[in-house]
């Protein structure tokens, strides 16, 4: 790649990564805003981080959030875990079709409509048998776990779909059960790709908005659902300022996991 | 081994109580938080709206010598078609997801290309840096943009400042920011997948091409385009399904007069408390969005596996 075509293409991936970063910078710029007007700049402040943390509802929200999606997460990725393996493993069986749409549907499957459906079943199942009693954290998990599970099954899948047979192999002709192998060799193996798999679960419940909607409670409200309902009326600096923390957790937990690899990679190579 | 896999491991495949607990658990939750709801969906779509809790009538009742009797009501259906809103408001979701996919595809190709020809340290930073922005959240980025898009927001301001324009711009809640709000939040989807083509993709093509004489912008439409295709196709089945259902940035930054399926599916529920008509306006995004798309990929794995077959 040479000459000026070589540098428009430069010139069209710095456009795109300002694209992507612009709006988030100007997120934590303003989170640093002395005005309460969101856009007018007035001078350095962190009021509203403080703001923020005396903020009851926030709070209480947020930790709600967080175990949910520690939750949601786990129960995701045991259901997603299996049904991966199943479906790279396990090339034949009854029912094996609708199992793998079913499995993978949400996947596609506007929120809205997956959210809906939810509520419908919730609401008929406590009018049929008198549970569940409206609704609250339960089945918001429920929900969680749900669609989390299709993200983890086709991590699993795709992380089994390009793994070496061999060693299951080996472990069986020395003799050991399925069960064993499946714990002793596969697990261990793919690991990495649960823990991958655990923390993309994690992100997207805690995140979600649309089926949360659908599936909580009064009593179960979830952080990005006080931000919703707060942002529907505007901007607010408070809001920047949990932005801004937000993507802090995020820069901070990325750049972690980024030296962990490269230094288990270094140590491998050494 | 037309499966694929050792003989030894299909003792793994053949076991008892194992493989049923691997195959049961999953299909018994998916089953019953999945299929169920939209059964029930399904069934709610064709009762009857009452006022009450739930407000829905039933379709079963007993008739006084203790038949059992089946009412279906069609005349949520009816309104589907009768009343142009439903209508409208389907053509404008997949014409706003066309136009977020042509966005994401104009602006993700050169991204994703350049990456992709990178040096190799480059390349991996560069990933990373397209991907963070997709683990921040959601609903925070689309709130950055309220920000930026709104009358006397930043973009606003910034062009007054450089003279370029002298009135603000009137972006905000126009399908304008819908359109960009789109593109911004789904172009991890379409980044990933080309990149993963292009990466892949044979450069002694590119070259042979060069060879014999064609012009790089030549070589770039024959070769390079066509050999991308798969990355193409993906990226834009990616982009393009959820867009056509996405609720969260036309209700934050587009205008309440150009509401979108979801938005009426919405509206329906929680507004006008029409629980049928919101599940038929749901089942009918399922058989005319879902079921086609689903359908014509299935078609095509199946006619791409055909081909490979046919060739080895």
């Amino acid at each position: 790649m040479s000459g000026w075509r070589g540098h428009l293409l430069t010139a069209c991936l710095l456009a795109g990564l300002a694209f992507l970063y612009a709006p988030i910078a100007t997120l934590v710029v303003y989170s640093f805003n002395a005005s309460p007007m969101v856009t007018i700049w007035t001078g350095v402040s962190t009021h509203w981080y403080g703001v923020l943390l005396h903020d009851p509802e926030m709070l209480r929200a947020a930790r709600r959030s967080v175990e949910i999606a520690l939750l949601a997460a786990t129960g995701a990725t045991i259901i997603g875990t299996l049904a991966g393996y199943a479906l790279s493993r396990f090339k034949r069986f009854r029912g094996r079709s609708l199992f793998t749409g079913m499995m993978l549907a949400p996947l596609v499957m506007p929120e809205i409509i997956s959210g809906i459906a939810l509520l419908l079943m919730f609401v008929g199942a406590e009018q049929a048998f008198g549970w569940p009693h409206g609704r609250g954290v339960m089945t918001i998990t429920a929900a969680h776990i749900t669609f989390c599970s299709a993200f983890v099954a086709i991590v699993i899948q795709s992380r089994l779909a390009g793994f070496d047979t061999s060693l299951e192999e080996a472990a069986l002709d020395l003799g050991a059960m399925p069960a064993t192998v499946f714990c002793l060799v596969t697990l261990p193996l793919i690991l990495p790709a649960i823990v991958a798999a655990w923390l993309l679960a994690f992100s997207l419940s805690i995140d979600d908005v649309v089926i949360s909607e659908f599936t909580s409670g009064p009593t179960s409200t979830t952080l990005p659902l006080v931000v919703f309902s707060r942002i529907r009326l505007g901007v607010s600096p408070e809001i920047n300022a949990l932005a801004a923390i937000v993507i802090f957790i995020v820069l901070g937990a990325t750049t972690i996991l980024t030296l962990v690899r490269a230094r288990r990679a270094a140590t491998e190579f050494a | 081994m037309r499966d694929g896999i050792p003989h030894r491991l299909g003792r793994i495949a053949s076991g008892g109580l194992g493989r049923r607990l691997v195959i049961g658990l999953p299909a018994l939750w998916m089953g019953l938080f999945f299929l169920l709801p939209f059964l029930v969906t399904l069934k709610i779509a064709f009762s009857t709206s009452i006022v009450g809790i739930p407000p829905i009538g039933p379709i079963v009742t007993m008739t006084d010598d203790g038949a059992l009797q089946l009412t279906i009501h069609i005349e949520n259906w009816s309104y589907l078609f009768s009343d142009p809103m439903y209508v409208v408001a389907y053509v404008r979701s997949l014409f706003t997801a066309l136009i977020t996919t042509v966005l994401c595809l104009l602006i993700g190709y050169p991204m994703a290309y350049a990456i992709a020809r990178s040096s190799k340290r480059w390349r991996l930073l560069l990933l990373m840096l397209v991907i963070m922005p997709f683990w921040t959240s959601f609903l925070i980025r689309v709130y950055a943009w309220m920000g930026i898009l709104k009358e006397n927001g930043l973009l606003n301001n910034l062009l007054l400042w450089l003279h370029v324009i002298h009135q603000p711009l009137a972006i905000m809640n126009t399908q304008w920011a819908v359109y960009i709000v789109m593109a911004y939040a789904y172009l991890p989807f379409m980044l990933l997948p080309l990149y993963a083509t292009l990466e892949k993709m044979d450069l002694s093509l590119v070259e042979a091409s060069q060879d014999l004489g064609a012009r790089p912008f030549t070589t770039f439409l024959l070769v390079t385009l066509p050999l991308s295709t798969p990355g193409i196709v993906a990226g834009s089945l990616l982009v393009f399904i959820p867009a056509v259902g996405e609720f969260l940035i036309p209700t934050l930054v587009g205008s309440p007069g150009n509401m979108m399926i979801a938005s009426v599916v919405f509206n329906e529920f929680f507004n006008n408390r029409d629980w049928p008509t919101a599940s038929a306006v749901a089942t009918a995004v399922v058989l005319f969005l879902l079921i086609p798309i689903v359908l014509l990929v299935w078609l095509r794995a199946r006619s791409d596996a055909r081909a490979a077959a046919a060739a080895s």
